[in-house]
């Protein structure tokens, strides 16, 4: 069984159908409940800053299979202005955008492997991935 | 408009929030309640999430504030059956609910408000 789908991200509807997929998907590659909800949080936070910071975007959810292992990966793309500096971003409490500054940071700590790729002008990509 | 009822009892606003809210539902209940608790005189605020099976920054942000404005308002709040899972989570996002009471259960949220009214936590003697 492979999960491989992309949802659009651009209304705070949508941030509740991410949060139904990824837990669906999380469901059905047996993750137990605690792993369930850490992706669903990290989902619901980067499907946010897509939709607050990036102006809206995709959101792809698909499952992985590597030596044995069963894994969830989430990718979050937008076409937005992009992050100047992702250091500056990644830190706890760090915001431009009025919110507690926890959700890029949160999510990274929610996942066992983040990664970001941003060109100011151009857009941004987050990556997180679960192994079970 | 989608809401989430609102149930007075006695000086207390009690709150289940039974559905996966969206942002939008999020703050709508935010005002609501500070609405409420002015217009019922109210004294404390039980919120109950134990239907809610996530809980990110920015519901968590809505509960702080939720806790801030009763407090302003002269209120109690206290949030109740927090499922482990969405605690364990809540933590490692980074996010700990400073200046929130909580409760396992209604019956235990029910007795801290009353206790914390009785003792006149936070609270001057007024006429209302």
């Amino acid at each position: 069984m492979t999960i491989d789908e992309t949802l659009p991200v651009r209304s705070s509807n949508d941030i509740v159908v991410v949060r139904q997929m990824v837990r669906a998907s999380a469901v059905q590659l047996g993750f137990n409940l605690v792993e369930q909800t850490k992706i669903v949080t990290a989902a619901s936070e980067l499907a946010r800053n897509t939709i607050d910071y990036g102006g809206g975007g995709v959101a792809r959810v698909q499952s992985l299979r590597q030596a044995g292992r069963i894994g969830l990966r989430l990718t979050f793309e937008d076409k937005g202005p992009g992050i100047a500096d992702i250091e500056l971003a990644l830190k706890d409490g760090y915001t431009t955008g009025g919110g507690l500054g926890l959700g890029l940071s949160g999510a990274k700590r929610l996942s066992n492997e983040f990664a970001i790729e941003s060109r100011p002008g151009e857009g941004t990509r987050v990556t997180i991935t679960r192994w079970k | 408009m989608e809401r989430i009822p609102i149930l007075k009892m006695n000086e207390f606003l009690l709150v289940s929030i039974q559905v996966d809210m969206h942002d939008r539902l999020a703050m709508t209940l935010q005002d609501d309640l500070t609405e409420r608790i002015v217009r019922d005189r109210a004294r404390g605020v039980l919120i109950d999430i134990s239907s809610l099976e996530v809980v990110d920054s920015f519901i968590g942000r809505m509960i702080g504030n939720i806790a801030a404005m009763a407090r302003v308002l002269d209120a109690e709040t206290v949030v109740v059956g927090m499922r482990p899972a969405v605690a364990i989570t809540l933590v490692e996002l980074g996010l700990s609910l400073d200046g929130v009471r909580t409760s396992l259960n209604v019956d235990k949220g029910m007795e801290l408000l009353r206790t914390a009214l009785a003792n006149g936590d936070g609270h001057h003697d007024d006429d209302r």
